[in-house]
């Protein structure tokens, strides 16, 4: 028996106004039925659009499928007439998305909008498609399908919509079904129940699985396959186990040396330098060259195929071709050790900064005509936090725990409704904004969204210099632009970003410009709000390697405000666990990642995906061994 | 001696804001590079020359002054306490230039270019006998779009009509904008009590019909006012200054009923802003909420204000009309394209049907507010940051 579904040479154009840009650039892989293939790369490496051009939806007239063809079950789809492909979609390939809120229409029931598909396909009569309706919300385990059948999607939460998707997309149980990113919308223990849905899913219906994600701990849990992409290409495929035993591509190496984890502690996570290229640019050889740390000097123009280099293990890299290896073109232009340097551990110090006792902000329900208060909203009800000069302590927690409004009212972004706040013995939770104002200067916040930190129409300079007009007035225009420059060097930009507009910075760029901000006014305590979650892992790297070596050079304290247990594991000296606006365990990170003591804690550390961390030892760049 | 009505002021400070921008332009700043960006878009500067020319137009309307009566002997008459006496007319620099348009009357309708009236009327024919002929006009081929029921030349009183097209747009506007930012952001980002009154405000302004609203207040401000034609003794002034000018209260009315939409726009814009990361970074160094609003409010709510602008502009001056209509609108006297789509109703009855005062109408509107638009996008552009670099 064939593959469920096989890619030859997918290509996926889009026209732009730049030029034609190519998204997918030759993509090939097949699925056996039941099996699951990840696909796995950064932001823009047309991940989704090789989705997309499986269900036939790239966006047209812009987007084109440019070659190649997708075999389903022995048949090209690509050349299918448009009542055909709708025939296929919903049906034999279906698709769920990342983002569950968005993903139901709120005017129909729950009902409505399941049974659409399996009227629309199945043929089947209202009654009949009521029944199977109702069966496929009780499979994918939601709680009374018979009410759940008329409710509205507002009542339910991100996960139980991302179930009614998943019952909505094997309704007719389709050969494949495409997940993209489902999961990264969702919080952890949930993350891990959807997933485990899939899978059971997948076993009852023998559905292929293609798995579309950023998230190589996921990819390590649930594949059975595994392509890594890199800007329009597939550069290395190979099985779950193999891959991340034996990854060959120095890209893949890059990617798995630069995850965030405990055993990484107290070095420098691997970083990629430059910028994935604009998909209208690529080089002409791999497009990989000019960033890899092993390019040689044929890299640049001569394309790398993707071959067979071990059982079931591709890679398109000339490191591995020993045909490319014997000839002259192979004289290597870089060299980069392998080595990854340690990161200075700041001696520890004993002096406390900052301390929060029973800190509670709540907000009030108001309710009738006169707005009486009826009730409140305990987002921090009472904790009690510590935080010691030059240490990082983060404060973990899913979504709507508290976390984010805890960590504004510390630095009294928003006023606190009860408690002590206190820096340096002060307690500033009382102050108003006037007498305050002493205090803004050292206590600063880094943001999770580098898109909304930046005021669009303000420069770099502006902005920086914001901060530094609001706490030190007597500072003079020159003295101003030299502190400027001073802090945009720190973070690793140059001084022509001073004039430039934010739109104009890729986002771990703007992430830079938005720790300038907080550096420029010599702050001792930084809010880090989600600070690296929005980031590609790459990239989310560069900005945890560079927040480290502040954190050394000026003795800042952070409190890393995170979902990312893996960036706790690296970077924190100590954990608080918040649930439901109190902290339920409180240690140093060792102790709650060894042994956690709260049924919460533990149950948020097993739900946590993770790679073997044994296998790291195994991630090294080939070396000159390799190169011959 | 010169005569200034009240609504000449809008005009003045348009071209004062135009002067204003011309010297900012050519230091170097921001107002310097956002016209090399305009200057890029060739459509945008076209545009930009056909809104020169209606300004143009409405700044040589807008200065006017009366002539002295002269006595027969060619010496300027007084009065017996030895004032001089000056016509009731105050003719202005517009009507000067086209002195020959606007003198140039025929005895009713006739079509573009025509030589003859548009009907015919008894006339004396060279036999001494009387018959029905369409009549020669006065001035055969002068009138390049016709002349109206009065027999007055349609293409001068469309350039009337542009003074106060842009007085309506320009002035509503001023009054619009200014109030519509301060009440919206206010209630955006204070929240609160503040937010509940200014709601409450534009709330109860909004659901008062807004013609009912109109009508009372012109009514019990603005007939009394001047309309256009004669200065005349007894209620109006005779000085310099006039400023009982109708014009000037249906401009200030317009607006006081038009600012709600708007305001309701940038409140809701300013409640996104007021949360997002860059206002609370602001907020983390203890800059004060003037100079958060000043700084990363209002400039991200300027696109709002620019696009209602150039929708409302074709909407006022629509307005304009429908008042003129029910006779609370500028006088019978004062050239507006409300008046002539107005008097166009009938016309467009007749048979043979009188189009051209209708389509003259048209055109002039047409002229000004879709350049208006086109180049109120490219102003927006230009002022974007983002759309900048590309």
């Amino acid at each position: 028996m064939g593959p469920v579904i096989k890619i030859k040479d997918l290509r996926a154009y889009f026209k732009t106004p730049k030029g034609l840009a190519k998204a997918v650039d030759g993509v090939s892989f097949e699925i056996p039925k039941g099996g699951t293939f990840a696909l796995v790369g950064e932001s823009g490496c047309g991940k989704s659009v090789t989705a997309l051009s499986i269900i036939q939806l790239v966006p047209e007239p812009a987007g084109y499928i440019a070659g190649g063809e997708i075999v389903l079950n022995g048949r090209d789809i690509v050349p299918l007439d448009e009542r055909e492909k709708r025939g296929i979609r919903g049906n034999k390939i279906s698709m769920i998305f990342q983002e569950p809120m968005t993903s139901l229409n709120p005017v129909f029931t729950i009902g409505d909008q399941l049974m659409e598909t399996i009227v629309l396909h199945q043929a089947k009569r209202k009654g009949a498609a009521r029944k199977a309706a109702i069966e496929m919300l009780a499979k994918v385990h939601l709680p009374e399908p018979e009410r759940l059948f008329d409710e509205y999607p507002h009542r339910l939460s991100g996960g139980q919509r991302q179930r009614v998707m998943i019952a909505m997309a094997l309704a007719c149980k389709p050969d494949l079904l495409i997940a993209d990113e489902p999961t990264t919308a969702l919080d952890v223990t949930i993350q891990e129940e959807i997933l485990r849905l899939i899978k059971e899913m997948k076993e009852s219906t023998g559905t292929a699985v293609l798995l579309i994600t950023h998230n190589m701990a996921l990819v390590y849990r649930n594949a059975d396959m595994v392509g890594v992409m890199y800007a329009g290409k597939l550069v290395e495929a190979a099985p779950t186990q193999e891959l991340f035993r034996n990854p060959m591509h120095p890209y893949t190496i890059k990617l798995l040396r630069s995850i965030p984890g405990q055993e990484k502690r107290g070095k420098a996570l691997d970083t990629i330098p430059g910028a994935v290229p604009s998909a209208v640019s690529y080089p002409a050889g791999c497009h990989f060259s000019g960033r890899c740390p092993r390019e040689m000097e044929g890299c640049a123009s001569i394309e790398p195929p993707l071959v067979e280099r071990a059982e079931g293990h591709s890679v398109a890299c000339h490191l591995h071709d020993p045909g490319f290896m014997n000839k002259p073109h192979s004289k290597p232009l870089r060299q980069e050790p392998d080595a990854l340097p340690p990161l200075a551990v700041p001696p520890s110090e004993r002096e406390t900064i900052l301390e929060v006792r029973g800190l509670k902000t709540w907000y009030p329900i108001r309710k009738g005509v006169l707005k009486r208060t009826v009730g409140h909203v305990k987002a921090v009800d009472g904790i009690d936090l510590s935080i010691k000069k030059g240490s990082t302590l983060a404060l973990v927690g899913e979504s709507g725990c508290g976390k984010t409004t805890a960590g504004k009212s510390i630095i009294q972004l928003i006023k606190p409704t009860n408690g002590e706040v206190l820096y340096k013995g002060a307690d500033i939770a009382t102050l108003g904004e006037r007498r305050l104002k002493p205090f803004r200067s050292a206590l600063q916040i880094i943001f999770q969204d580098p898109y909304s930190s930046l005021n669009p129409r303000l420069t770099v300079r502006e902005t920086i210099e914001e901060g530094l007009r609001a706490v030190k007035p007597g500072m003079g225009k020159e003295e101003r632009a030299e502190k400027v420059r001073s802090v945009l060097e720190r973070v690793g930009l140059g001084p022509e970003a001073m004039s430039r507009y934010p739109h104009e910075f890729s986002g771990g760029q703007r992430q830079r410009i938005g720790i300038a901000r907080a550096l420029a006014v010599d702050p001792e305590f930084i809010v880090c709000d989600e600070a690296v979650s929005a980031l590609d892992v790459s990239v989310q790297a560069q900005i945890l390697n560079l927040l480290k070596s502040i954190q050394r050079d000026f003795g800042l304290s952070f409190l890393f405000i995170t979902h990312d247990l893996g960036v706790v594991e690296y970077i924190a000296d100590e954990v608080a666990v918040m649930h439901d606006g109190r902290i339920v365990e409180r240690g140093t990170t060792a102790d709650i990642f060894s042994a956690p003591k709260h049924d919460y804690t533990k149950k948020l550390l097993s739900a946590v995906p993770k790679i073997d961390s044994r296998l790291a030892d195994l991630w090294h760049l080939p070396g000159l061994g390799a190169v011959k | 001696m010169p005569v200034i009505l009240a609504t000449d002021f809008i005009v003045f400070f348009l071209a004062g804001a135009i002067v204003y921008f011309a010297i900012a332009v050519r230091k170097d700043g921001a107002a310097a590079s956002a016209w090399r960006e305009i200057r890029k878009n060739r459509l945008a500067m076209a545009c930009l020359a056909v809104l020169a020319l209606y300004f143009s137009v409405a700044l040589l309307d807008s200065i006017r002054y009366r002539d002295p009566v002269l006595r027969e002997d060619g010496v300027q008459a007084r009065t017996e306490k030895g004032e001089a006496i000056y016509s009731a007319q105050s003719l202005s620099l517009l009507d000067r230039a086209f002195e020959g348009m606007r003198a140039n009357h025929e005895k009713t309708y006739s079509a573009p270019f025509a030589k003859h009236l548009f009907v015919k009327e008894n006339v004396e024919l060279p036999d001494g006998t009387t018959g029905r002929e369409y009549a020669p006009l006065k001035h055969p081929g002068a009138h390049w779009l016709g002349t109206d029921k009065v027999g007055d030349d349609v293409l001068f009183n469309a350039m009337k009509g542009v003074r106060t097209a842009v007085v309506i747009g320009a002035g509503t506007t001023l009054i619009i904008v200014p109030f519509a930012i301060f009440f919206g952001v206010v209630a955006g980002y204070f929240g609160g009590v503040l937010d509940d009154i200014v709601q409450y405000i534009y709330t109860t302004l909004a659901s008062i019909p807004g013609v009912l609203l109109i009508v009372a207040f012109m009514l019990l401000f603005g007939t009394s006012g001047y309309q256009g034609g004669l200065i005349s003794e007894g209620r109006l002034s005779l000085g310099v200054f006039v400023w009982n000018d109708r014009l000037f209260w249906l401009a200030l009315i317009l607006g006081i009923t038009s600012w709600t939409d708007l305001c309701r726009l940038i409140r809701g814009e300013t409640l996104k802003l007021r949360e997002l990361e860059y206002v609370q970074a602001s907020r983390a160094f203890g800059v004060s909420r003037p100079g958060i609003i000043y700084r990363h409010i209002v400039p991200n709510v300027m696109h709002l204000v620019l696009i209602t602008f150039v929708l409302q502009f074709s909407a006022l001056v629509l307005a304009e009309a429908i008042l003129s209509y029910i006779g609370i609108g500028v006088g019978p006297q004062m050239g507006s394209w409300g008046n002539m789509i107005n008097n166009s109703r009938l016309e467009l009855s007749m048979d043979p049907v009188v189009w051209w005062n209708l389509t003259a109408s048209f055109i002039f509107m047409f002229g000004l507010v879709l350049p208006a638009n086109i180049f109120g996008d490219a102003v927006r552009d230009a002022l974007d940051p983002r759309l900048r670099y590309r």
